[in-house]
């Protein structure tokens, strides 16, 4: 009889099956899962993923481009924007423009930026953390260093600066909020490192002979992924309310392109009259940043090994809500 | 502690030099000429030329690094390319403005946001830490210029409507002229700066109390029969507002640079208002001037944050 039969025979049948071995990852999806919060967040930003994918689509369910201006009763004899009717459904810009269309285009840009821009900064700020962290010495001091030094500069300050000089574009958007967000996550990717590396499976792995960038690789970086996912995914928000400051000083996306950040701004002279100017981009750009960030909240939560009591909690509460 | 100061002192001038270094040479690197759109459109080559003598753009790059960095050790930063007011003047004349927006937020902000952040961490899970959540992540969502433009819209377009009276939409009135103008430009301005930061500020002081109250002596303080008050905010708040102190440093220091959304939102005539003015104009004397003074102050903040941590902390010893 071997080990597991034995087990078998011993099973108490009100005891669950078995202790089941769960990898880190589904432990925490399936704690992700049960954040009602979270999932919720998560389908909200499915959803501006897949009204941005579809974009021609309603475009064209709408009847108007993103840039086409209704020359016909896109706006009032009095030149002002016209509210939501059935031509217009969210209402037109001052230049006779469908809001819904250019907002729901707005959300490519938002979603482009953010990610990128997050993609950009997590890369960078995780490899300059990871070798400053692990090697120390000179090359620590000098990347730290350095790292203080783009976090002490007046970033949105310095953003326009660059960005007046070179000329606004996608691009330079994207490479400005990376290059002011690498650093962030490079000093807390550095503490990581400076401790883990002191850990006796670093240890293990130099004294079998394995080579530094190895151990960064296939050691370290896994008990980093989860600081990265949580600031990864808090720093998307952040990607995209720069890029509609950005857009909003007239530095970031060019007209006619539409972004959020550039709707808002042309709603400026108009908005105390036609309040779906602003209100449509605005509450877009809310409702993405707000879901981003409730969803980094609960990925956090997720992987917090101390959070598990909560959990505990909270799935006892609905156990027993389900039972009464 | 004197060691302690000299070697930040030294380091924060490194910085502030690395800086003007990297803000310059933008400057030259980039396709454009100051002298020409000075000189206006119609302008022969000659006057151009001129033009470029006179604001020495002719010379060297280094030579004119080498002007910039002497004048700067005398406290000169030149003169402005578009209006010819000295540098030093232009700012001197801005930063009353920034510094009154920046300090009456942060006053709304550290008080709200640290009280909002101790009660929910006095009762964590409670309906007023829900409701707090709420409220912080709002506020972390919240782009700037949008808070702007909604308090403009309720509180100025349509009080007005309703004949309330209540705030102008934009602009400023010094403090020596008229306390209560002053007051009424600022009001709306501060709440916008304060609101995001007040998010902030409160999840801070929650994280950090709640970590706090788990330590020992915190318990001990109890058991000894002190009050609860007297536990949560003598012993308590006191070791957990090392990182709020961290936080308010930088964060003032950023925005003594220039409030650069709030004051384009409410057209108020501070640095940030200068800074967008001397980019769409090129006018570098006066973007390097900004750029290196908002770093100065950050640079200071900086120090300045870590002295209060010994005053706050008496674990902590500055080496």
């Amino acid at each position: 009889m071997t080990l597991t039969d034995l087990q078998e025979v011993a099973r108490d049948p009100d005891v669950p099956a078995a202790i089941e071995g769960r990898s880190t990852l589904a432990l925490v999806w399936s704690r992700l899962r049960s954040d009602r919060v979270a999932m919720a967040s998560a389908f909200v930003i499915l959803a501006i993923i897949a009204v941005a994918v579809a974009a021609p689509l309603i475009a064209h369910a709408a009847g108007w481009g993103p840039t086409d201006q209704d020359r016909v009763a896109g706006v009032t004899p009095q030149g002002l924007p016209v509210g939501p009717s059935a031509r217009h459904w969210l209402g037109t810009d001052n230049l006779g423009r469908d809001i819904l269309v250019r907002t729901v285009y707005g959300a490519r840009i938002s979603l482009i930026v953010g990610v990128a821009a997050t993609a950009i900064a997590t890369f960078f700020g995780m490899v300059a953390g990871l070798v400053s962290g692990y090697y120390g010495g000179a090359v620590d001091t000098l990347l730290a260093r350095f790292m203080d030094v783009v976090l002490s500069f007046p970033f949105l300050l310095f953003a326009i600066a660059l960005v007046s000089i070179v000329g606004p574009s996608l691009k330079i958007s994207v490479i400005v909020i990376a290059f002011f967000s690498w650093a962030g996550i490079g000093r807390v990717i550095r503490g990581q490192t400076l401790s883990l590396r002191e850990k006796e499976f670093v240890e293990a792995a130099r004294s079998l002979g394995a080579s530094d960038l190895r151990i960064m690789v296939v050691d370290v970086l896994p008990n980093l992924v989860a600081p990265l996912l949580v600031l990864g995914t808090l720093l998307v928000p952040t990607a995209i309310v720069f890029e509609a400051t950005l857009s909003f000083l007239g530095l970031g996306v060019v007209p006619p392109t539409a972004s959020w950040g550039n709707m808002i701004s042309d709603a400026l002279p108009f908005y105390s009259v036609a309040w779906w100017f602003v209100a449509v981009p605005g509450a877009a750009l809310l409702t993405i940043t707000l879901a981003f960030n409730l969803l980094g909240d609960g990925v956090r939560d997720a992987l917090d090994p101390g959070a598990e009591r909560v959990f505990a909690s909270r799935r006892r509460r609905r156990a027993h809500q389900d039972t009464t | 502690m004197t060691r302690f100061l000299l070697r930040r002192v030294l380091f924060g001038v490194l910085v502030l030099w690395l800086i003007s270094v990297a803000t310059f040479v933008l400057f030259f690197v980039a396709p454009h000429d100051p002298a020409r759109a000075i000189a206006g459109r119609l302008a022969t080559p000659e006057t151009v030329a001129l033009v470029r003598h006179r604001l020495g753009l002719d010379e060297p790059v280094l030579v004119q690094y080498w002007h910039f960095l002497t004048g700067l050790v005398h406290g000169d930063l030149g003169y402005s390319f578009y209006s010819s007011a000295s540098v030093d003047s232009l700012l001197v004349s801005r930063l009353p403005v920034t510094i009154s927006l920046t300090l009456g937020a942060a006053v709304i902000w550290v008080v709200s946001g640290v009280l909002i952040g101790v009660l929910s961490a006095s009762r964590p899970r409670s309906p007023v830490d829900r409701s707090a959540t709420v409220f912080v992540l709002t506020g972390l969502s919240m782009p700037t210029f949008l808070l702007g433009l909604l308090l403009i819209y309720f509180f100025f377009f349509r009080a007005h409507l309703n004949g309330f009276d209540w705030f102008p939409a934009g602009g400023y009135v010094p403090f020596t002229q008229s306390p209560y103008g002053w007051f009424q430009h600022l009001l709306l301005p501060w709440i916008t700066l304060a609101l995001v930061s007040a998010a902030v500020y409160s999840r801070l002081t929650r994280g950090s109390l709640l970590e706090t109250l788990g330590e020992d002596y915190i318990r001990t303080a109890r058991s000894k029969g002190l009050s609860e008050r007297r536990v949560l905010f003598r012993h308590g708040l006191r070791s957990a507002l090392t990182p709020v102190v961290t936080q308010f440093g930088i964060d003032v220091g950023t925005l003594l640079g220039g409030a650069i959304v709030t004051e384009t939102v409410f057209g108020l005539p501070g640095l940030g208002q200068l800074a967008v003015q001397s980019v769409t104009n090129q006018d570098l004397p006066v973007i390097i001037g900004i750029v290196l003074m908002a770093a100065a102050f950050i640079v200071l903040a900086n120090i300045v944050v870590d002295l209060a941590y010994a005053v706050l902390d008496p674990r902590v010893r500055l080496a």
